[in-house]
């Protein structure tokens, strides 16, 4: 019995180590909203041509067209990629985005009374990020102290704001009365739009906090195992309140960026962008069961929703083909998705 | 073995009680582990281990009687308190986050981190991943691929990591649940052969298991609980499967 030594030990490796065709399925499948964006513009690049003999996608108007179209969609689908990670959904973003847009023009208009334009300018999009704040505190405490399913706390929140945004837009779009808000929305810097540098530094700052921080690590934890999360002593109620504040705030963010565009505030601004937010994550890559997930695959999952859109429009296809075509590149996602998982052999959660 | 006994306890455990209401789960139960030891605690369903680990690990508060970290009595309000003091706890379940690396769940809530550029905090990956190797290696398990999460890995190497977070923390006191019983045969054996090696580095450990075999592979003792009493005390050397039984089931 003494003689039980420890030198057996090494085991067989598992599943894929190694193994080059396991490693590049796996690399696919990691990367597959990106083929997916690249197989999309070979495909409208050759319709264009064929049909009206006309570039698609080196037209720089086009790619500047899809890259502002993608910003909304793309600030809530940042949001919405930590919630989801963390095993989550937030559904009241789209409202959070169109009571945040109303906000920004208010406050905007009411502080260009009494100060200069650029600093009401930066003073209506504060206010536009940290009201969209509060239904976000209001969201974490549901889900973490009250123990309510985020799908449901954040429905219901999802009418809350729905109601908040209409109420105080008065039920009507509110204009906002600032040149340089105006300008933010529409200038451009040597010939890129404002708005796309500022979600590219906002899209960077996210990939930070996610891939870089103990916040990001902890919120990869909890979505694959609340519980050893817990073990480990990370403080999962404080994670889950600064979660949903993070996600709120994003869609703040995107609601003053809104106002800035179409130079109004609306309440419904961000009504058709949550399921295209939930959407540019899952095509990026990031698993609806939590624990999977990065920031580009989720910038990539919202170029593809917007090329989509953009693209169908452009060849002349009638608007209602964008609805099943994101619809068709979701399922196939994921059916790639599982596909990659069970040829992995990683360990089905379901 | 002589010496072992002679040693000071790392951890004792005097006239334990705990009760909840009118339920008696553990009742006056005293043992004690010395470093270098593994104690088995062997029960039927009910017999009272899952409430004593739980209250030596810091779950729960006993209702009576002390706890002694190397002599020093000592209450733990959270678990947290109990693993700064060296106690850890491995659970059957493999309490670890499947998607994360080695090194990231060694370090689960207490990452490392390090300045880019000069001044952006960042997690230092590198770091983690040299102390997975060496803390795998000390284990004498050795994984080639680091950055893989290790839902990669099988259940028995996934039990390694959860033990090796433990030796990387420098945890004295090893309580391990069922450790086996979510592994098949061989991977059972890797795991035994780990608590030899835990063994050797002088911690001591709390073994619990339904696998009488597994017990005897590798415990010094064996304690065995019944209806919250301790109902006997044994060196393994000197029992044997059947006076074991019959200690658990009161015959």
């Amino acid at each position: 019995m003494t003689s039980t030594s420890p030198t057996e030990t090494h085991v067989a490796p598992q599943a894929d180590h190694g193994d080059p065709a396991r490693s590049w399925l796996a690399r696919v499948a990691e990367g597959r909203a990106w083929l997916f964006l690249a197989g999309l513009i070979i495909c409208f690049e050759v319709w264009s041509r064929l049909s009206f003999g006309a570039t698609f996608v080196l037209n720089p108007f086009n790619v500047q067209s899809i890259a502002i179209f993608a910003v909304a969609p793309l600030l809530l689908a940042t949001g919405q990629t930590f919630v989801i990670i963390s095993g989550g959904i937030d559904l009241s973003l789209g409202f959070i985005m169109g009571l945040a847009a109303v906000v920004a023009a208010h406050a905007t208009n009411m502080a260009g009374v009494a100060m200069p334009v650029p600093l009401a300018m930066m003073l209506g999009i504060l206010a536009a990020v940290i009201v969209a704040g509060v239904p976000g505190v209001i969201n974490g405490l549901l889900i973490s102290r009250l123990r309510i399913p985020p799908f449901i706390g954040t429905l219901g929140m999802f009418g809350v704001a729905r109601g908040a945004a209409f109420l105080l837009a008065g039920g009507t779009t509110v204009p906002v009365q600032n040149s340089w808000f105006a300008l933010l929305g529409n200038g451009r810097f040597y010939g890129v739009p404002y708005l796309v540098i500022i979600a590219a530094v906002f899209v960077v700052v996210m990939h930070y906090i996610l891939s870089q921080t103990r916040f990001g690590q902890h919120n990869y934890a909890i979505g694959a195992n609340v519980q050893a999360a817990r073990r480990a002593g990370i403080d999962i109620r404080g994670h889950i309140l600064r979660l949903y504040v993070l996600s709120a705030m994003c869609a703040g963010l995107g609601g003053a960026l809104y106002a800035a565009r179409f130079t109004a505030g609306a309440a419904q601004a961000g009504e058709p962008l949550l399921l295209d937010s939930v959407a540019a994550v899952v095509i990026g890559g990031a698993s609806l069961f939590g624990g999977s997930g990065t920031i580009f695959g989720t910038v990539a999952g919202a170029l593809v929703i917007a090329v989509i859109q953009y693209g169908l429009v452009f060849v002349n296809v009638e608007p209602f083909w964008q609805f099943i075509a994101v619809g068709l590149v979701i399922i196939i996602s994921v059916l790639i998705d599982q596909a990659q998982r069970r040829f992995s052999g990683a360990r089905q959660d379901e | 073995m002589n010496s072992s006994e002679q040693t000071a306890p790392l951890l004792e455990v005097r006239r334990l009680s705990k009760h909840f209401g009118a339920v008696q789960a553990l009742n006056d139960f005293s043992m004690a582990v010395r470093p270098g030891e593994v104690v088995a605690l062997a029960g039927d369903n009910g017999a009272g281990k899952t409430t004593l680990i739980k209250a030596i690990s810091g779950v729960f508060q006993p209702t009576g009687g002390e706890i002694l970290l190397r002599g020093q009595p000592v209450t733990f309000a959270t678990p947290q308190e109990a693993r700064e003091k060296g106690i850890e706890t491995i659970y059957q379940d493999l309490a670890l986050a499947d998607n994360l690396s080695i090194g990231a769940n060694i370090f689960l809530g207490r990452e490392p981190m390090r300045k880019a550029f000069g001044f952006l905090p960042v997690l230092d990956r590198k770091a983690m991943a040299v102390a997975a190797k060496q803390t795998m290696g000390r284990l004498d398990f050795h994984v080639s691929r680091l950055d893989a999460p290790v839902s990669n890995f099988s259940g028995g190497q996934r039990q390694a990591v959860a033990i090796g977070r433990a030796v990387y923390w420098d945890a004295q006191i090893l309580i391990m649940d069922e450790p086996t019983a979510a592994l098949g045969v061989p991977e059972q054996r890797k795991v035994i052969s780990l608590i030899h090696q835990l063994k050797a580095q002088g911690r001591g450990v709390i073994f619990i298991s339904h696998n009488l075999q597994d017990i005897f592979a590798v415990s010094d003792r064996i304690v065995v609980l019944r209806r919250g009493i301790q109902a006997g005390e044994r060196k393994i050397s000197e029992t044997n499967h059947d006076e074991v039984v019959k200690l658990m089931v009161g015959g």
